[in-house]
């Protein structure tokens, strides 16, 4: 057989997504459904001071309209939305109902839901329901949150919810800024983002006819995380909870979390005993599902006469929005641990405090703190290569983790333990697939001539934290769950093998990796492998998908409990061959005793056996059916360079990229197609970052672009052809040697971007540009620039 | 993004069409490819009770030489606009004008018909009819008119059609020979111009421009200022006189203002490149 691991196979849940076949939330029908309407607050902060729906009840198709007030006099919760990540013991974390009832803290804030026999009349009767509500001063920006001159929660004092601290040398790093010979300072702002997946989310709740079940189907990246979460905040037992995620298109991060209307629609479907259902429309996707980013950044850099770096201090102010959703405060956290990204740095400081706004809550989102941490040291990085005259690529070579050789195992600054990392190397192959000697001439040479048409060449060196995670690193971050992920693997009587997983998959291609995990080891064909997922009852146990853990974690899981199958058929097999276990090779799916080339047994064969149990070794029990639980040693650090070269036209502002190079390193690679695809999105999410995406709000709260077309999510047609390669250096995290790639694209491609337009623009003094770059603000910056110059 | 209760007439012909509107008057809206009003509606921003789909109404697609002009029926997409042989050779300015409409599946859809009827200034089509001096034939129950372009656009997303008037035809002058450039400014491929501009030079010039007003709207002092022997370079100095720039994310007025400024001198600059 021809190797399977690092073949780039097709993936094989395409053809029933392509054609259709494959069912997401909204597919799903079930009789006698209830469609919720959501009433939602037009103000950013309001106080509700009554609410008359009688207009609204007599709507056509209109079966119940209910007030925040009226749902919890029926008792539906025993908790709030959960925050399961408290990053202090003093962490302020406002109740968050799934309904509001006498205060609104953002646009979008439901306030009453309709429930109605179409989601046609449940939208007319949400019309007709009139709620009195007296504004508010808001909180539109955490620049105003700063000045507590209003406060988010009309009862607090402050719009500060905690400070978080990593200062594990603060005599060092003063040091190391008295000493310097160099220091810079790079403020930027790290505007939200609305996550935009493909398939808005949706929930559809159904009763049983009978036992108190209840099962329900929703758009979401962790149904187990969902099902504990429902059971703890709503009494509802998680043994009478199943949650399904159908065909899940894209998350992001925005479908990891715990959301009102999956609150609403579980527990009104629980108490009402029909099906209730939501589907949210693009304009209330960009109220109702958490944003990514959110963070204003402050990085100084302290380094020496060569640009050798002494320390870094970072400070954070990250924007929570209106609420604590599920992992809201762990995001800048997630990012703290990088911002000395690939660097040799003696001294380390870092602080974040988190601020309440009026706006809707931020949470995870592609990389989730990462990208915002690998921005702000490789803005930094070039600035300092700047003020010392160095290229961007020497500054960085001088202060490689391990001096641009291998390493494993190393200690950094920020507290962590890097698995492994070979930077140097991985470095020259980005430039010279960028060309960098040519385009540096032809940019000096566009300068020369003066043409307004500059060439800008962007650098990226990053790294990343990935495979959350060690359950005892997550305890030290006070995060509220493990880091482990479940991998079960079944012989079947026929000879196939069934995959339980309880990772999450959502436009990944699950079933295609694992399946090419278990043919390798286990020697049959990747086609007769199944992989089961996303539905509790069939896969109890898991910890779901996010950040950039599936395979690191899950994959590895799988890959573990395949040597328990081999372990338990070897032992049938020489029972059955009458060898002695050790005498039994295992390969291409076979056991072999040593010497006796004729004398073997297929594991297809064994697993029959193993399912008759007429001939097993003495107290051994029938059937192969093997689980591993995996909680990792270590994190995985993958790493790589971008570079994106740009053109900036400074008569329009526009900006466009003209190629970008992209050199990662995941460790080991499953499936080299897959890689390629999680790059490229990946890469494509960063560039959207840094050239057109960004909710923008005026100071009342108000999103200014909640719809699609003014919030510019960029096409192929604004994309160049990505030139990808890799290099390989294991992860000694796992026993598969592999890191993760989810977010890898863009956690290094925003700070490429912009590192572009700085260099395109040096020579009219520009050092800086806010994000998104839109043409407009190029242009501006431009003008500002020559006015002072 | 779930439009109010409405109801929906499907029609054949332009007399069925009109004898709609004039049973229903303004509570009904024609729907040709729908692509502005339906996400108008929507938005609840359009609340039309009648919606009379006249996208079937086959004898309105056409695109024929009428002479000295080439006739377009008002149901003609943008996607046979873009590749029209005829068009191509007679009017080149139409046919590019209509390929930077959207993505093709708004091209595919959308009507030239549509596209005017719908008056935005943000939208390619009225700066082409503008440069190129077009008409449209505006048919009513007591038979039709022609409507020049400068007559067409009367306000935001308004013209000059009664309630019961429909637009069933284009008519825009040949100009083979003549210089022409569309000057689109976006961010990405699909969106609707920031700025553009459209120029015909062609003994005289005619430059219509998008975005630059409330309503599709003419740069009469750029043509004014060639008409007086000036520069490409110092007539598109005047690009943005007497507009009104909208203002919003992509560009407030002075960015605005610059653009147009940018974007007349190189579409001055390509048109008389072409012209032969
Ligand atoms: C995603 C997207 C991107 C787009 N991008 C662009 C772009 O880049 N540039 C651009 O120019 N346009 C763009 N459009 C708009 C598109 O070109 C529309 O097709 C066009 O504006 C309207 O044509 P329609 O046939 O769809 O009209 P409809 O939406 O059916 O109607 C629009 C209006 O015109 C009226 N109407 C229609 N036909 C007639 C008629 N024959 N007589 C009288 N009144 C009539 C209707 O009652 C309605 O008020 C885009 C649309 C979408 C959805």
């Amino acid at each position: 057989m021809t190797a399977v691991m690092g073949s780039p196979r097709l993936r094989k849940e395409d053809p029933a997504l392509l054609t259709g076949e494959n069912k997401f939330v909204d597919d799903i029908q079930a009789v006698g459904q209830l469609w919720m309407g959501m009433v939602r607050s037009p103000f950013a902060h309001a106080k509700v001071n009554g609410i008359n729906a009688e207009p609204a009840k007599s709507m056509p198709g209109v079966y119940a309209v209910y007030t925040g007030a009226e749902l919890m006099d029926m008792g539906l919760w025993a908790a709030p939305l959960p925050c399961a990540w408290p990053v202090t013991p003093d962490m302020v974390n406002p109740p968050h109902y799934p309904v509001a009832t006498d205060e609104v803290h953002h646009v979008g804030e439901i306030v009453a839901v309709v429930l109605a026999d179409s989601r046609y009349e449940a939208a007319d009767a949400v019309e007709k329901v009139e709620v009195d509500y007296a504004e508010l001063p808001a909180v539109g920006s955490v620049e105003a949150a700063l000045t507590d001159a209003a406060t988010a929660h009309s009862d607090h004092a402050t719009n500060k919810a905690f400070t978080w601290a990593l200062e594990p040398n603060p005599d060092g790093v003063n040091d190391a800024f008295a000493n310097a010979a160099h220091t810079v300072t790079g403020e930027f702002l790290q505007q939200r983002l609305i996550p935009a997946a493909m398939e808005p989310r949706g929930v559809l709740a159904i009763p049983s006819p009978h036992g108190g079940d209840i099962t329900m189907y929703t758009s979401t990246q962790v149904p187990h995380i969902l099902k504990v979460m429902m059971a703890a905040t709503t009494g509802i037992s998680e043994a009478k909870i199943r949650i399904i995620a159908p065909a899940v298109g894209g998350g992001f991060g925005a479908k990891l979390n715990v959301n009102p209307d999956e609150s609403l629609a579980l527990t009104l479907a629980n108490k009402l005993g029909r099906p209730v259902r939501w589907t949210e429309t693009r304009t209330e996707a960009a109220f109702s599902t958490h944003q990514g980013r959110g963070q204003r950044q402050k990085i100084e850099v302290a380094a020496d006469a060569d640009g050798k770096l002494l320390g870094v201090r970072v400070h954070l102010d990250a924007d929570m929005g209106a609420y604590m959703m599920l992992i809201t405060p762990g995001v800048p956290l997630l990012g703290s641990f990088l911002y000395t990204g690939v660097y040799d740095v003696p001294a380390f400081g870092f602080t974040c405090d988190g601020w309440f706004t009026n706006l809707t809550p931020t949470d995870a989102y592609r990389g989730a703190g990462r990208p915002e941490a690998s921005y702000a040291i490789e803005r930094a990085m070039d600035m300092l290569a700047q003020k010392v005259g160095i290229t961007p690529e020497e500054v960085r070579r001088r202060n490689y983790l391990g001096g641009g050789d291998a390493f494993e195992n190393l200690d950094v600054a920020s507290t962590l333990t890097f698995d492994s990392g070979h930077y140097g190397p991985n470095l020259d192959m980005a430039l010279n697939m960028a060309k960098i000697a040519d385009l540096r001439a032809e940019q000096q040479r566009r300068r020369d001539a003066g043409e307004s048409k500059q060439l800008g060449i962007g650098l990226c060196t990053y790294v990343e934290i990935c495979g959350l995670a060690p359950s005892r690193a997550l305890a030290g971050l006070a995060y509220g769950a493990g880091g482990w992920e479940a991998g079960t693997v079944r012989m079947l009587p026929t000879g196939k093998v069934e995959v339980v997983t309880g990772s999450t998959p959502h436009g990944q291609g699950h079933e295609t990796s694992w399946s090419m995990i278990v043919a390798d080891k286990l020697g049959v064909d990747p086609d007769d492998v199944e992989v089961l997922h996303s539905d509790t009852a069939i896969s109890p146990l898991g910890l779901d998908t996010y950040g950039s853990r599936s395979l690191a974690v899950g994959g590895v899981a799988i890959s573990m409990a395949c040597d328990k199958v081999i372990d338990k058929a070897r032992l049938i097999a020489a029972h059955q061959l009458e060898a002695n276990p050790d005498d039994l090779e295992f390969e291409s799916g076979r056991f072999g005793v040593k010497g006796s080339p004729d004398k073997g047994l297929l594991i297809q064969e064994v697993a029959y056996g193993a399912f008759t149990a007429h001939n097993l070794p003495d107290g051994m029990e029938p059937n192969i059916n093997e689980q591993m639980v995996f909680d990792p040693p270590n994190f995985a650090f993958p790493f790589g360079t971008h570079v994106a070269v740009v053109e900036v036209d400074e008569n329009t502002g526009e900006t466009t990229l003209l190629d970008y190079i992209a050199v990662d390193d995941c460790g080991n690679q499953v499936n080299p197609l897959i890689v390629e695809g999680q790059v490229h999105g990946g890469i494509v999410q960063g560039v959207a970052q840094a050239l057109f995406e960004g909710a923008e709000y005026d100071e009342d709260g108000q999103c200014k672009n909640p719809s699609f077309l003014d919030y510019l999510v960029p096409s192929a047609m604004e994309v160049p052809s990505i030139k990808t390669d890799y290099t390989y250096t294991p992860s000694t995290s796992n026993p598969m040697g592999v890191k993760g790639v989810g977010e890898a694209g863009t956690i290094g491609s925003a700070a490429a971007v912009i590192n572009g337009i700085c260099d395109a623009l040096s020579p009219y003094g520009v050092s800086d540009i806010e994000m998104p770059a839109s043409p407009m603000r190029v242009w501006k910056t431009i003008q500002d620039a020559k006015a002072g110059a | 993004m779930i439009p109010s209760k409405f109801d929906y007439v499907a029609v054949d012909s332009a007399e069925a069409a009109i004898a709609a509107l004039t049973e229903h008057g303004d509570e009904a809206k024609l729907m040709a490819g729908g692509h502005s009003l339906i996400p108008l509606m929507k938005f609840r921003l359009a609340n039309p009770t009648v919606v009379v789909d006249i996208g079937k109404v086959q004898d309105l697609s056409y695109i024929n030489d009428g002479g000295d002009h080439i006739a377009i029926g008002a149901l003609t997409r943008h996607m046979a606009v873009e590749t029209s042989d005829l068009l191509k050779a007679e009017v080149p300015l139409l046919a590019h004008c209509a390929s930077q409409v959207g993505d093709p599946s708004v091209r595919h859809r959308g009507t030239i018909g549509g596209s005017l009827a719908h008056s935005d200034a943000a939208s390619d089509l009225p700066a082409a009819l503008l440069a190129l001096n077009g008409s449209v034939v505006a048919k009513g129950p007591s038979g039709e008119r022609v409507i020049a372009a400068d007559d067409l656009f009367a306000g935001f997303l308004e013209n000059s059609l009664a309630d019961d008037e429909m637009i069933t035809e284009v008519r825009v002058p040949k100009m083979a020979g003549a210089g022409w450039s569309y000057q689109k400014f976006n961010r990405r491929a699909q969106d609707w111009a920031i700025v553009g501009v459209a120029a015909v030079l062609n003994g005289s010039a005619g430059v219509g421009l998008v975005n630059m007003s409330s309503m599709p709207m003419r740069a009469s002092a750029v043509e004014e200022a060639l008409a007086g022997g000036a520069s490409h370079a110092d007539a598109a100095q005047k690009a943005a006189d007497g507009g009104t720039p909208p203002e919003d994310l992509n560009g407030d007025a002075e960015y605005r203002t610059h653009l147009a400024k940018v974007l007349v001198e190189r579409a001055l600059t390509e048109a008389a490149s072409r012209k032969s």
